[in-house]
């Protein structure tokens, strides 16, 4: 494949889990490349090896056997510390149920990934100011995550996850726990960032939601089971570029 | 930018326990209470022994006092042949101290009368001490006005008294007692001096009846002469006489070396020259050292509590920090997950334990500093904080934090960022 520069490879990746005393094979030798500015969407039933991988490409999780470079650096042989410094430079996540921190402020989760790196970027508060403004929330700032909507804490999120400009932003089920309307907002709002050259991965089990996305990784029994390209997602791009 | 300085991990310690303001308070009470009652407990061992010391120390600590000691009734000699009993220390005990012990500069002879003191219509029952010029130099009490006992007045029995402070005032309370003729007994004796207060010396018991305890003070060959050897009790129905030459020795020592030495020689010479033990070797330089060791001990046992408490404090902490690991399991998730590395969150639970300790801490010291206060007032206890307490407190309340916080914080650092986040 060739194209813009890889910034997820996953090479033979297999990811086992014990229970007991028989194994799980969760990934089974999954080789994918995701591309700077690609947006996707990760489906498959359940057990089909989705939150795994979600788990693998944020870093949380380490692939029993195989490769996976994140913007060309091998994470395999990374030590806790390392790998979490990784983390918090090219990892973007977005969960189902927000996960901000509850005593701070919007700005200060915002500022959340930056605190953690070893060197952070002398202009982290501004650039958390100009995410606050861009995902809607500048008036805000000073708020507890108690006091915002389910769908202004995702937007949070969704500036959190961006702060660190990271390599691939990893939306779990972001709109889950959302009602319709504020939903199609913030996958407008994936739309928007994917126009702006994010490289967005989406996992979900819902088939709307996945086609919105550029293109759609089917999984099953931990492998790929399909690649689909989306119109309606492209066209969806479009019309909220 | 802010980077996860040691300042804002404070800052966010202190905000997480803001969010759960009943239970961090509640929590630092065992190390509040445990701080305070360190710092209140060494506050008032430390005055009380302060206290005990410096009696024994105006009694004088080169001094050798030796006393008569009336023994049991059927072991008095003479006790059913006569009506006179007869024991205590001699004359002849006085001289050989003085004269022939080394190591003594000078041997101070006291004698203690039962007599009446009057002055007009004011009636006391003080300690009435007969003894010799020499006596506020050995015993070193101050004159507050006139003089004290002379040789002259020994030479020449003269009729002359000095009194204490809490008697002059008592018998003469608006006027000088100076040149005052005093009854003492029977007889008049001019009073030609006042001492300045101070605690009674020795343990002796006030005569009966004696409702303000103080002393007169005659010249011992005075006295001699106008009361004799032998004194009259009166107890309630019967009368009771006993013989005793002398009450009290007061021997002082050339140096603090010299003490222990005649010490052991008094004892050994009044075992020798005295068939039942009818007097008592008081060496205030031993019970100085015995109240030092006793305070040792009294501070060992006050610290062992205290301790004790300040375990339990610890315990009490961890106990709550380990709920609260548990308790807020996600959110360490989602600090993992956005790349916090074991040592953040380490340092994050750390902090927030040490923050409730010091904070149970400091409040304990001003607690501990209160209790002294409140206790020399309504006790009427002296109590003396000695700068280490508060700071002793202080390291120990942290380092309870750091001891009792690690144990969680390492327990949360070392969960699994995929479980964690799963955790609701």
């Amino acid at each position: 494949m060739s194209g813009p520069e890889p910034v997820a490879e996953l090479r033979d990746v297999t990811r086992v889990y014990r229970m007991g005393s028989h194994e799980v094979r969760a990934l089974d030798g999954l080789s994918f490349t995701f591309r700077k500015g690609e947006y996707w969407s990760i489906m498959g039933s359940s057990g089909s090896g989705k939150s795994t991988l979600l788990n693998l490409l944020g870093c949380i999780d380490r692939a029993t056997s195989g490769s996976y470079k994140v913007r060309g650096q091998e994470v395999g042989g990374l030590d806790d510390d390392e790998l979490s410094e990784l983390r918090s430079r090219e990892i973007g996540f977005v969960f189902q149920s927000y996960n901000l921190i509850p005593q701070l402020d919007v700005l200060e989760n915002i500022l959340v990934p930056l605190f953690y790196q070893d060197d952070p970027p002398a202009d982290g508060e501004e650039r958390a100011r100009m995410l606050a403004e861009r995902v809607g929330l500048g008036a805000r700032l000073g708020h507890r995550p108690m006091e915002l909507s389910g769908g202004q804490q995702q937007r949070v999120a969704i500036a959190r996850a961006l702060v660190n400009d990271p390599a691939i932003v990893l939306a779990d089920e972001a709109t889950g726990n959302l009602d319709s309307k504020t939903a199609l907002e913030i996958l407008a709002l994936f739309d928007e960032l994917h126009a702006e050259g994010k490289t967005i991965l989406l996992v979900t089990h819902e088939a709307k939601i996945g086609e919105r996305a550029e293109r759609t990784l089917r999984l099953r029994d931990g492998r790929i089971d399909e690649v689909v390209e989306n119109r309606a997602g492209l066209t969806a791009a479009g019309g909220g570029a | 930018m802010r980077s996860a300085s040691l300042l804002g991990t404070v800052r966010l310690g202190w905000n997480s326990l803001l969010l759960h303001k009943l239970r961090s308070v509640l929590t630092t009470l065992g190390v509040l209470f445990g701080v305070s009652s360190v710092i209140a407990m060494l506050a008032i061992g430390e005055g009380a022994s302060e206290e005990a010391q410096e009696q024994i120390r105006k009694l004088g600590s080169r001094n050798v006092i030796l006393r008569s000691v009336k023994p049991p009734e059927d072991l008095v000699r003479g006790a059913e042949s006569s009506r006179v009993s007869s024991y205590g220390l001699t004359a002849f005990d006085h001289q050989r101290v003085a004269q022939t012990f080394p190591g003594v500069r000078r041997a101070v002879p006291v004698r203690q009368l039962q007599q009446e003191v009057r002055l007009h219509d004011r009636v006391l029952n003080p300690r009435v001490l007969a003894t010799v010029p020499e006596y506020v130099d050995v015993t070193g009490r101050p004159l507050s006005e006139g003089r004290f006992i002379s040789a002259e007045d020994q030479q020449r029995f003269t009729n002359v008294c000095v009194l204490g402070y809490e008697v002059a005032r008592h018998l003469a309370p608006f006027e000088s007692p100076l040149g005052k003729r005093i009854k003492i007994g029977a007889d008049y004796f001019t009073c030609v001096g006042v001492l300045l207060p101070r605690v009674p010396l020795g343990t002796d018991q006030p005569a009966p009846g004696a409702d303000v305890t103080g002393e007169v003070f005659l010249p011992l060959e005075t006295a001699k002469r106008w009361f004799g050897e032998i004194q009259v009790k009166i107890r309630s129905g019967s009368r009771e006489m006993e013989e005793v030459q002398l009450h009290e020795i007061i021997a002082e020592c050339e140096s603090d070396e010299a003490v222990p030495l005649v010490a052991a020689a008094s004892r050994e010479m009044l075992a020798r020259n005295h068939t039942q033990q009818d007097y008592e070797v008081v060496v205030p330089l031993e019970q100085l050292l015995r109240a030092q060791e006793t305070k040792r001990i009294f501070t060992i046992v006050l610290s062992s509590i205290a301790a004790i408490s300040l375990l339990v404090g610890g315990i009490g902490i961890m106990n709550v920090m380990l709920a609260t690991v548990t308790e807020r399991t996600r959110e360490i998730g989602i600090r993992r997950a956005l790349g916090a590395k074991k040592r953040h969150i380490v340092t994050q639970f750390l902090v927030e334990t040490v923050v409730l300790s010091i904070g149970g801490g400091l409040l304990g010291i001003a607690l501990g500093l209160l209790i002294p206060i409140g206790v020399e007032y309504w006790a009427n206890m002296r109590t003396i904080v000695t700068p280490t307490a508060p700071i002793l407190a202080f390291v120990i309340s942290a380092g309870i934090g750091i001891v009792f916080g690690l144990y969680p914080a390492w327990r949360a650092a070392n969960m699994d960022p995929v479980e964690a986040l799963r955790h609701e």
